[in-house]
C-alpha cells in the first residue's frame, strides 16, 4: 500500500461506496419484492430512505450513541479504504470487527431492553462469523505468502483455485454479515419489527440515517472480499471479479427470500461447523496437494 | 415532493379494534395492494415512524398507550384514524367502555371511515396523510413546528355521548309513541 494508492482509495472509497451500496440496495428491494410477488419501491428508495431520516427532528436518549454510531461509520470506511487500497488484510479484518463492536456499544449505552437484546444477538452473530473471516485470512496468506490485497495480483490463478471450500465458506458467512434470512436475527435487512431491529430502537433521525449508509460502505466491502478470491494478475480478472460479485449477491438474496431465520443457537452451531469443516479440510488438501507431506 | 414524502414509515396500533381494519392494514402490505412502491415500511418503533395508523375507538387504558406512542414519534408526524371506529367510536360509540375515536387522546390529521376500511381507502388515507406530511416537514424545516400540547388523558367522564342520556332519550321516545318519533339527537 503505496500513500498514492491510499489517498485514490480514500477518494474513491468514500465516494464512490455508498452509490454503489446504495444501487444495490435499491436493487435488494427491488428484487425481493419480485420475488414475493410485488412491484417494489423505486430503485433510489434506500436514498429516499435517508434523506428522509436526515430530516427528522433530534430526540437521542443520550449523548453517546451517536457518537459511538459515527465511530462505527468512520472505521468501517477506514476498513473499506485499507481494504482497496491494497493493504494489510489482518488489519481490514480488526478495523471493520471494531467497527461491529461499536455498533454493540451503541445499542449498550442506551439502556433500553430491546435494545439491549438487540445488542447481544449482534453479539451472538459476530461470534458466529468471525472466526471464518479470520480464517480466510489465514487462507489467504498462505497462498499468496503475504498479507497485503495487493499481493493477490501477482498470482497466477485465482484464489479460488486453491482454496475453493474456504470461498464457500465465506459465501455462507456472507449471509450473517449482509443480515439476510436465515441468519437475520440482527437488524434484519427486511423486517422491521421489535425483537430482530431491536438494536437500532433507540436510534432515530441522523444516528440511523450513518447506520444505514454504514450498510452500504460493509456491502461494497464484503464483496469486495468475495471479489478477492476471483481476482489474479490479468485483465479478464476484472471482468470475472465482477461477475461472481453479481452471482453471490443474486444467491443471497434468493437464499434470503426462501429462508425463514432461525435461532441464534442454529445459526451459532452451523456457522461454527461450516467453518471449521471448510476450513480444515481445505488447508488439509493444500499442504497434501502443494508441499511433500514431511 | 422531497425525500420525507417518497419514505414513509408508517407505525399502526390497535387500540380496542375488532381487528378488521388491522387486518385491512396488513393487507396493504401483501401483493395484492404492495405499499411498498410508495416506499412505505411497517416499522414496530415510534421512533423510526412517520405516519401512526390507529384503528379502534380508544378505552381508558389504551388512551395512555396510544399517547405514549405519538409522544415518542419524532416530528414530522402525521396521525390518521382508520376506521369508523377511530374517527368517532363507530357502533360503540354509546359503549361504556370505550371514549368514542382516537382525537380524544391525541390530534388526528387524516379520518378514514369505514367498516372494515377498505385497503384502497387506507391508502388514499395515506396519500392525503403525505400531503399534511408535506407541511410539517416544511414547518420543522423553518423551525415552526411547536409540539401539541396533548390533552389530559381522557377517562370516561370526558365522553362526549354517555350511555345514560342516550338510554334516557331512547325511553322518552318509546314512551312519546311511535307516531310521534323523532330522530334521536346525536
Amino acid at each position: 500500500m503505496t500513500l498514492l494508492s491510499f489517498v485514490a482509495a480514500l477518494v474513491g472509497f468514500v465516494i464512490l461506496a455508498p452509490l454503489v451500496g446504495c444501487f444495490i440496495a435499491g436493487v435488494d428491494r427491488i428484487l425481493s419484492a419480485r420475488l414475493q410477488g410485488r412491484v417494489g419501491p423505486p430503485l433510489l428508495q434506500p436514498y429516499y430512505d435517508v434523506r428522509k431520516l436526515l430530516a427528522k427532528d433530534n430526540a437521542e436518549v443520550n449523548s453517546f450513541q451517536g457518537f459511538y454510531v459515527a465511530l462505527s461509520l468512520v472505521l468501517a470506511i477506514l476498513s473499506g479504504v485499507f481494504f482497496f487500497a491494497g493493504g494489510n488484510l489482518l488489519l481490514v479484518v480488526f478495523i471493520i470487527t471494531l467497527s461491529a463492536l461499536f455498533f454493540i456499544v451503541a445499542a449498550y449505552s442506551t439502556r433500553s431492553p430491546y435494545a439491549e437484546i438487540g445488542a447481544e444477538r449482534e453479539i451472538v452473530q459476530v461470534m458466529s462469523y468471525e472466526p471464518m473471516v479470520i480464517l480466510m485470512t489465514v487462507a489467504f496468506v498462505m497462498v499468496t505468502g503475504s498479507f497485503n490485497v495487493s499481493s493477490v495480483f501477482e498470482l497466477a490463478r485465482p484464489l479460488i483455485a486453491d482454496m475453493p471450500l474456504i470461498f464457500i465458506g465465506l459465501v455462507f458467512i456472507l449471509t450473517i454479515k449482509l443480515r439476510k434470512s436465515p441468519f437475520d436475527l440482527s437488524y434484519s435487512h427486511h423486517a422491521h419489527q421489535e425483537l430482530v431491529k431491536g438494536i437500532s430502537t433507540e436510534m432515530s433521525g441522523k444516528t440511523l440515517a450513518m447506520v444505514e449508509v454504514m450498510h452500504w460502505y460493509e456491502t461494497v466491502l464484503f464483496l469486495g472480499w468475495v471479489a478477492l478470491f476471483i481476482v489474479w494478475g490479468s485483465w479478464v480478472a476484472a471482468l470475472a471479479a465482477v461477475g461472481a460479485v453479481i452471482v453471490v449477491y443474486l444467491l443471497e438474496i434468493f437464499i434470503d427470500n426462501n429462508f425463514a431465520r432461525v435461532k441464534w443457537q442454529h445459526m451459532l452451531k452451523w456457522s461454527w461447523i461450516v467453518t471449521f469443516v471448510c476450513v480444515l479440510l481445505n488447508i488439509f488438501l493444500f499442504l497434501w496437494l502443494r508441499q511433500p507431506i514431511v | 415532493m422531497s425525500s420525507t414524502v417518497k419514505s414513509p414509515w408508517l407505525i399502526h396500533y390497535d387500540a380496542s379494534s375488532c381487528n378488521g381494519c388491522d387486518i385491512e392494514v396488513l393487507a396493504c402490505l401483501t401483493p395484492m395492494y404492495d405499499v411498498e412502491r410508495f416506499g412505505i415500511i411497517n416499522t414496530g418503533n415510534p421512533k423510526h415512524a412517520d405516519i401512526f395508523l390507529v384503528t379502534g375507538s380508544v378505552n381508558e387504558r389504551n388512551s395512555k398507550v396510544v399517547q405514549q406512542i405519538y409522544s415518542q414519534m419524532l416530528e414530522p408526524k402525521v396521525v390518521i384514524a382508520c376506521g369508523i371506529c377511530a374517527c368517532s367510536g363507530g357502533i360503540f360509540k354509546e359503549c361504556y367502555n370505550t371514549l368514542g375515536g382516537v382525537d380524544v387522546a391525541i390530534p388526528v390529521d387524516v379520518y378514514a371511515p369505514g367498516c372494515a376500511i377498505r385497503p384502497e381507502a387506507i391508502i388514499d388515507a395515506v396519500v392525503t396523510g403525505l400531503g399534511v406530511l408535506e407541511e410539517k416537514r416544511a414547518a420543522v424545516a423553518e423551525g415552526r413546528i411547536e409540539a401539541p400540547a396533548l390533552p389530559q388523558t381522557p377517562t370516561a367522564a370526558d365522553k362526549l355521548v354517555d350511555a345514560q342520556t342516550v338510554r334516557a332519550a331512547a325511553l322518552a321516545e318509546t314512551q312519546s309513541g311511535w307516531a310521534t318519533r323523532e330522530r334521536s339527537p346525536q
